[in-house]
């Protein structure tokens, strides 16, 4: 298996649906040899990890988020896409090292490293579509390599597992992915991490002192749709004045976004908390009243099952895959400030409404768990060996 | 003999618009919703109007004037009354010919569709005066026989109902008041001594309301041939078979492709032609047949899901926050003599407005969602307490002196 980082050296959802996925994968008996393009010091006991040692000159190994975010200079993206094929060159030695039965990749960085394996091996490449570029640019400027890369693997890949409907739609319309090669595999999480007690509440003193908080968890980037929070938030607060609304998360809109509260007047009720991880991340959650996805475009959004496993009200984006296996959740068409506002308002004035989201959505998170996208997974293998 | 008694709930709610906090305080029009969806209740109307009332009446006059023992019995409630009067008069017309032939019984209830017997006996009361007022204006018949909403009953309902002079009640037939006991006989509700309780065969009624069309059924497809063989198995072992079912069956749940007005059409036929099966009203029936035995039912049922109680309306937070707010404003509502809000609030008081709150089985896609104009119960309780916030800022004085 083919993947491009795990956690806690991760900067996003990539690395921890692969450990998710890995975790439960391994607990029903399938043997994984994961490669990563870098050394890192991890311990890893359920799995065989080997590093492809590609040789790439950014200080941060993560390069994933760092495209994503617009933080990568521009002089570094053909490198980049240099690691890319370095990484798919010394694919081919590991695919002859290490005995397999079927190669699985994650996302671009790891297509041409798929491809290339499943070459050398003769063994049947399975594709995992996290998210597209699509996605990720909110459908303006598309990377045309990025694009070609990932309409390269869904061509050379035997099953594609798209990670919802959402995605496995846009593979179908932007990538002319044959509808018989698609699987869809909902991710899922590990209920029982996110279920605990508080460590402590983040935001006690905000609530001591009387005030709301809601959330926003993610990078803020277009694709996630940071600016409809703001302006939601600005008409929440016609009805609240007391509630707080924070950023979990940093990326290039971020300045903007600053700009935007401050030009709105609302700067003194909008907090920016940074990138939280570990238990801080799941501390918020819990504390939160209210968690929002107003993502643009999100072929899955892992944060808003985080969330809902939390035991906090969601209201997410309909553009979104995970708001395919959530019906305990508020939804709104992400441009629709209105109904957001609406949303958020209720659940504040509503002491029923949002004892039941917590209850209900809690009960619905159990639902999802990596255990049972592990066994749909294993599922596509054995559909792929049969073919 | 085997009487049968054909019992019809036709019912249409006032549906609330997509009603958001803005609208708060500056539209009390609640009621009237011109989108493109089921919220949208002169559409409804309109397309039930063309695919079952309309339909469906025609077919029972014909029935009756081609077969002179065939009887049946509605409850029309006064929500769908003013609908029909407002959106579709031909409707109300071939209701008014229907009666007019003597063989249509038409029942008692709530104007307004409503829980009010759980929450308050006054505006209960009220409620089924305003509907005797409705069927006496329009029908020139008053109604002996009472049907609750959605056939929730109890022990209390019987008494109560017995102090107001009512003959009898209909409930569903669940298996655990029946207990061994068949629902084809009537029964009495403890301590009455002259109403009788009618209870919904739900097996035969079922079997014509839910499972006609269903392939999986390993009596699909279902004939008029095949449903009267099993009602004459009752011959010998019941008084009468209670089928009670939502009107909207007959070519809305059941479209008319699947051949269910057909399967009407030949019923009375193929029903007739055992010669001890006939037709009773529920009047006749409680006249006709004596009370076989007690039956208990201390907690309340209805004809509702599986559990056949009232968690489809009661069943969680939201839906009890929604209810016992409505009903917390009776006495400030009524004192405004407002006559528009105090029909608004009542017309926010139809059962069905609960009922698309309820979160039981939602995930699963089921019968609540097919019935549901929104998108998912948290949606309906959010309009709705937008709509009540603004019905309270309409009542004078109520907000100043109930700033919370």
């Amino acid at each position: 298996m083919f993947g491009w980082e795990l956690p806690p050296f991760n900067s996003g959802g990539l690395g921890v649906a692969c450990a998710g996925l890995t975790r439960a994968l391994a607990e029903q008996g399938v043997e994984i040899t994961f490669v990563l393009p870098k050394k890192i010091d991890i311990k890893i006991d359920y799995m065989k990890v080997v590093f492809a040692d590609v040789d790439f000159p950014c200080p941060d190994f993560s390069v994933y988020s760092l495209i994503k975010r617009g933080l990568l200079p521009p002089e570094l993206h053909n490198s980049m896409f240099d690691a890319v094929l370095s990484y798919a060159r010394r694919a081919v030695e590991i695919a002859k090292r290490y005995p397999h039965d079927i190669v699985h990749a994650h996302d671009w960085l790891c297509i041409p490293a798929g491809i290339a394996a499943s070459k050398a091996s003769g063994k049947p490449l399975v594709s995992h579509v996290h998210s597209t570029e699509y996605d990720r640019s909110g459908g303006q400027s598309v990377n045309p390599v990025v694009f070609a890369f990932e309409k390269q693997g869904v061509k050379k890949s035997k099953s594609l597992i798209a990670v919802s409907q959402f995605t496995a739609d846009l593979l179908r319309d932007h990538y002319s992915a044959d509808p018989d090669k698609l699987n869809i595999v909902h991710n899922g999480i590990n209920p029982e991490d996110f279920a605990g007690v508080f460590a402590s509440d983040p935001f006690l003193a905000l609530k001591q002192a009387g005030f709301r908080v809601v959330i926003f968890v993610g990078r803020i980037t277009i694709q996630k749709g940071p600016d409809y929070f703001i302006r939601a938030a600005q008409k929440v607060l016609g009805f609240y004045p007391k509630t707080i609304f924070v950023f979990a998360g940093t990326g290039d809109m971020e300045h903007q976004m600053i700009e935007l509260a401050s030009n709105l007047g609302i700067s003194n009720k909008i907090l920016f908390a940074g990138f939280l991880r570990g238990q801080t991340l799941k501390d918020a959650f819990k504390s939160a009243d209210i968690f929002v996805m107003p993502s643009v475009s999100e072929p899955f959004g892992l944060v808003a099952l985080e969330a809902v496993a939390s035991g906090t009200p969601a209201i997410i984006s309909k553009q979104s895959g995970v708001s395919e296996t959530l019906a305990h959740v508020l939804k709104a068409d992400f441009w629709d400030v209105d109904e957001m506002t609406d949303q958020m308002v209720s659940i504040l004035r509503n002491p029923a409404l949002q004892k039941t989201l917590r209850t209900e959505g809690y009960q619905e998170s159990l639902k999802n768990t990596w255990s049972k996208a592990a066994s749909e997974t294993i599922k596509v293998y054995r559909k792929t060996l049969k073919k | 003999m085997s009487a049968i008694n054909f019992y019809f709930q036709v019912h249409q709610p006032w549906r609330i618009k997509k009603y958001r906090v803005f609208d708060i305080g500056r539209d009390h029009d609640y009621f009237t919703d011109n989108s493109d969806t089921a919220r949208n209740n002169k559409k409804v109307f309109e397309k039930v109007t063309q695919k079952c009332y309309l339909p469906t009446n025609k077919i029972f006059q014909d029935l009756l004037d081609k077969y002179p023992h065939f009887k049946i019995s509605y409850s029309l409630s006064g929500v769908f009354l003013e609908q029909a009067e407002k959106f579709a008069p031909e409707v109300i017309k071939s209701f008014q010919k229907l009666v007019q032939t003597n063989r249509v019984e038409i029942l008692a209830e709530t104007y307004y569709h409503s829980l009010s017997f759980l929450y308050s006996k006054d505006e209960f009361d009220r409620q089924v005066l305003l509907h005797r007022k409705k069927i006496r204006d329009l029908f020139g018949v008053t109604p002996k026989v009472f049907r609750n909403t959605e056939l929730i009953y109890s022990n209390e309902l019987g008494r109560y109902l017995e102090d107001k002079k009512y003959l009898g009640v209909l409930a569903e037939g669940a298996d655990h008041i029946l207990g061994w006991r068949s629902p084809n006989f009537l029964y009495r509700p403890p301590g009455t001594a002259k109403i009788k309780l009618l209870l919904k065969n739900y097996n035969l009624s079922d079997d014509i309301a839910f499972r006609f069309s269903s392939k999986d059924w390993k009596e699909y497809p279902l004939t008029a041939e095949k449903f009267a063989g099993w009602v004459n198995q009752v011959n010998g072992n019941g008084d009468l078979i209670n089928l009670f079912m939502d009107y909207e069956t007959f070519g809305e749940h059941q479209w008319e492709d699947t051949g269910i007005f057909n399967f009407l059409k030949s019923l009375p036929r193929e029903i007739c032609r055992h010669p001890d099966n006939y037709f009773v009203t529920p009047t006749e029936a409680v006249k006709m047949f004596p009370a076989r035995d007690e039956i208990d039912v201390p907690h309340f049922i209805s004809w509702a899901d599986v559990e056949r109680d009232l968690s489809a309306w009661l069943g969680n937070d939201i839906q009890k926050d929604a209810v016992a707010q409505i009903y917390s404003l009776e006495k400030a509502i009524l004192k405004s003599k407002d006559k528009k809000l105090i029909d608004d609030w009542r017309k926010l008081q139809t059962s069905d407005h609960f009922y698309y709150m309820c979160t039981k089985w939602f995930a699963d896609g089921d019968v609540h969602k097919y019935f549901n104009p929104y998108e998912s119960p948290y949606e309906a309780f959010i309009s709705f307490m937008n709509v009540l916030t603004d019905l309270r800022l309409r009542i004078p004085d109520y907000v100043i002196n109930n700033p919370t």
